[in-house]
């Protein structure tokens, strides 16, 4: 238990103001602008936006640019500052197979309507270091080709219409969708909380768990079915205009796997479904939230849940890293109360074995023992 | 709108002064909050919360009567305003071919370019991937 202490504040004032020089660093060296965060460390930026819940770039940076680059920091930076605004409503649903794509994979077919498009990626770059980054390095213009107009509609729908693969599950009439910001987790959690918390859930613990389902602990035998990213349009049916009015657009990931097939005596049997789905360009999170998402499925389709990933209260539970980042962390503030009165019963529990072991000779002792 | 939406202030702003514009008065002050993000299971199915976004809003009353509103994603107030003003200006007789001409058709032009360029650097990574045939020992 934490009990609050007093006095201090000369000292946290003065740590505080180091701080601010630590964050600063070397005042000879240029200070870095929000706009070089957005623009040259983008990545970071997408996973701060992603885990803090908040698409907002600028912020994002600012948080990045506070929390010295600790993009935990920064993701509890994000969450509290969202909590400070009000919400004005919900947007519809994007339509991912419409989004403006810069990049689309498929692992399962390599023919895929629309095509396959590397986009900007890590993929196939030798992971040698490159000298030439460290200073006034300028990329050449990148290639470019006439552009298709041809449509790329999403791979599982391609897959759909031959029955083949699982249909997504549709919204019963009148079902609200769940907010885990708005009302606390209970567990058995639909899929819609269980993804709200997988969207926002730390890029580590998603990774792990994903891995530990490859690795045989609730084993789902995944392919990527696709990969996509790129810009989708946002729209808000607001109540004063009276239609849904267009604001702009955001970049997201999207990752469907195609898992392991099931069938029943009633009906055919078809690959069933992961998903994954992440603000900016967000890779590895996608699809190990896909993998997570699908063996989370497990009781839904029947399978023996034993393994750590398809356990969704040990997986939703911890997947939040500024909730687990504030319980593990507090640990380090005063616990002076708390640690005195543990030292006592410690005393205590010494003394009496002190007395027993001196008095283990005497006849009554040994007795007493031996009952 | 969706034109304003992908626009910068400072571009609206610079169109919008090229026109003389009619009497107008904030009729909700810009402000800012958020909007919850939604997207659906498997890409087509039922709906779920993805997290929030910041966004804008103000709403624009002309002169002659016309009502404008204005949202965009983000925290540009000012923004939201500019686009209120041009959806009002877009309802008034005297002025929506105008801010067609001069405000939207430019910035919608400029959005395609960049969007075309765009679409052409990606497809120069369009790629064909080969099976090997797999070797008999």
């Amino acid at each position: 238990m934490y009990v609050a202490v007093k006095g201090g504040e000369r000292a946290i004032e003065n740590a505080h103001r180091l701080l601010a020089n630590a964050r600063r660093g070397d005042q000879t060296v240029a200070e870095v602008s929000l706009d070089q965060i957005s623009e040259q460390l983008g990545l970071a930026v997408d996973r701060v936006m992603s885990e803090g819940s908040l698409y907002d770039r600028e912020l994002a940076s600012l948080a990045i640019k506070q929390a010295r680059g600790d993009l935990i920091e920064a993701i509890f930076l994000a969450r509290a500052f969202r909590a400070t605004m009000p919400r004005f409503g919900t947007s519809e649903p994007v339509n991912t197979g419409a989004m403006r794509v810069q990049r689309r994979v498929s692992a399962t077919f390599k023919d895929i309507p629309g095509g396959q498009i590397l986009g900007p990626t890590f993929d196939y770059t030798h992971r040698l270091l490159d000298p030439s980054l460290a200073e006034g390095f300028v990329p050449e213009t990148p290639a470019s080709a006439e552009a298709s107009t041809a449509a790329t509609p999403r791979v599982t729908d391609i897959l759909g219409r031959d029955g083949l693969i699982e249909t997504s599950p549709q919204a019963e009439d009148g079902a609200s969708v769940g907010d885990l910001t708005r009302e606390p987790l209970n567990f058995p959690a639909d899929r819609d909380l269980r993804l709200q918390n997988l969207a926002r859930a730390d890029e580590g613990f998603l990774l792990a768990m994903g891995y530990s389902t490859q690795r045989g602990y609730g084993r789902n035998h995944p392919f990527v079915g696709e990969i996509r990213f790129g810009e989708v349009e946002v729209e808000f049916a607001a109540e004063d205009v009276g239609f849904a009015v267009p604001l702009g657009s955001i970049e997201l990931t999207e990752c469907q796997m195609v898992n392991q097939f099931k069938g029943s005596t009633t009906e055919a049997p078809c690959f069933t479904r992961g998903y994954g789905l992440a603000f900016g360009q967000s890779e590895r999170k996608t699809m190990s939230m896909a993998l997570v998402d699908r063996a989370l499925r497990a009781r839904e389709l029947g399978e023996e849940a034993l393994a750590p990933a398809q356990d969704e209260e040990f997986i939703l539970s911890h997947s939040d890293n500024v909730q687990a980042t504030g319980f593990v962390e507090h640990l380090k503030l005063p616990h002076y109360v708390d640690f005195q009165s543990e030292l006592g019963l410690l005393r205590k529990l010494r003394k009496e074995f002190a007395e027993t072991s001196a008095g283990a000779n005497a006849p009554d002792a040994m007795k007493e023992a031996a009952e | 709108m969706a034109v304003l939406a992908h626009a910068e202030a400072g571009e609206i702003a610079a169109r919008l002064r090229t026109i003389l514009l009619p009497g107008h008065q904030d009729m909700r002050a810009p402000e800012s909050g958020l909007l919850m993000l939604r997207g659906r299971i498997g890409g087509d199915g039922a709906p779920f919360n993805l997290g929030e976004a910041t966004v804008s809003r103000a709403a624009v009353r002309l002169a002659s009567g016309e009502v404008g509103f204005g949202y965009t994603l983000g925290r540009d107030g000012e923004k939201a305003r500019l686009i209120a003003l041009c959806d009002a200006l877009v309802q008034s007789r005297d002025f929506s071919a105008t801010v067609e001409r001069d405000v939207i058709g430019p910035l919608r032009e400029q959005l395609m370019v960049r969007r075309k360029r765009a679409a052409e650097e990606t497809a120069a990574t369009k790629v064909d991937f080969y099976t090997m045939v797999r070797g008999e020992g």
